[in-house]
């Protein structure tokens, strides 16, 4: 799992089954100082996040299914937690 | 998932088995700022994206399974969406570096 801010929503009326009555939102990765910023991506909201909310991403198939109980879920990253703060040593 | 905008379509009259019937259409991989990162690719189509189409990509296994019945067809992108209305807020507004001790977010 990793640590992204969500920057943005995406629209869609026409979509496969399994993004139904869910939010797309727009994840950018965090990373730490110095580092170069991964690719942003597209995730499937299921914490109600909001655009500025720092966020815990699963970025796997099989983990996204288990998420939204969906054996055959055509979905990759999943949003499974709100974050509020980070400690870093 | 990421974005990608039709670029054209690929016509194959040899194919895998399983694949038939599916419409494939060349797409380029965009970035939340809609700019090209990286070649063009070719990807199933399940939601009937025409060219210049923003769309919806899932990768890797997943795509297979974005498939309307055929399951496990060797197929590695697919368009699962077309996007409506993309709203992406400018990087000056957010603080993407972890930072050594504490960061609270709320």
């Amino acid at each position: 799992m990793i640590l992204g801010k969500v920057v943005g929503t995406v629209v869609t009326t026409i979509s496969h089954r399994d993004f139904k009555n869910r939010r797309l939102l727009v994840v950018q990765p965090l990373g730490l100082e110095g580092d170069a910023p991964d690719d942003d991506f597209i995730a499937l909201d299921n914490t109600q996040a909001g655009i500025g909310d720092t966020v815990l991403v699963n970025r796997e198939g099989g983990g996204a299914r288990m998420v939204l109980c969906n054996p055959d879920a055509c979905v990759i990253s999943v949003i499974v937690g709100i974050v509020d703060s980070v400690f870093i040593e | 998932m990421l974005l990608g905008r039709v670029k054209g379509t690929a016509v194959c009259t040899f194919k895998a088995p399983g694949m038939d019937g599916l419409k494939l259409l060349l797409v380029q991989p965009l970035n939340k700022r809609l700019e090209p990162t990286g070649p063009l690719q070719v990807a199933a189509d399940v939601v009937d994206a025409g060219p210049g189409d923003l769309c919806l990509m899932v990768r890797s296994r997943e795509a297979s399974l974005a498939l309307p019945e055929m399951k496990f067809v060797p197929v590695d992108l697919a368009l699962v969406g077309i996007v409506d209305e993309l709203e992406v807020r400018p990087d000056r507004s957010f603080d993407f570096t972890l930072r050594r001790g504490w960061n609270p977010y709320t």
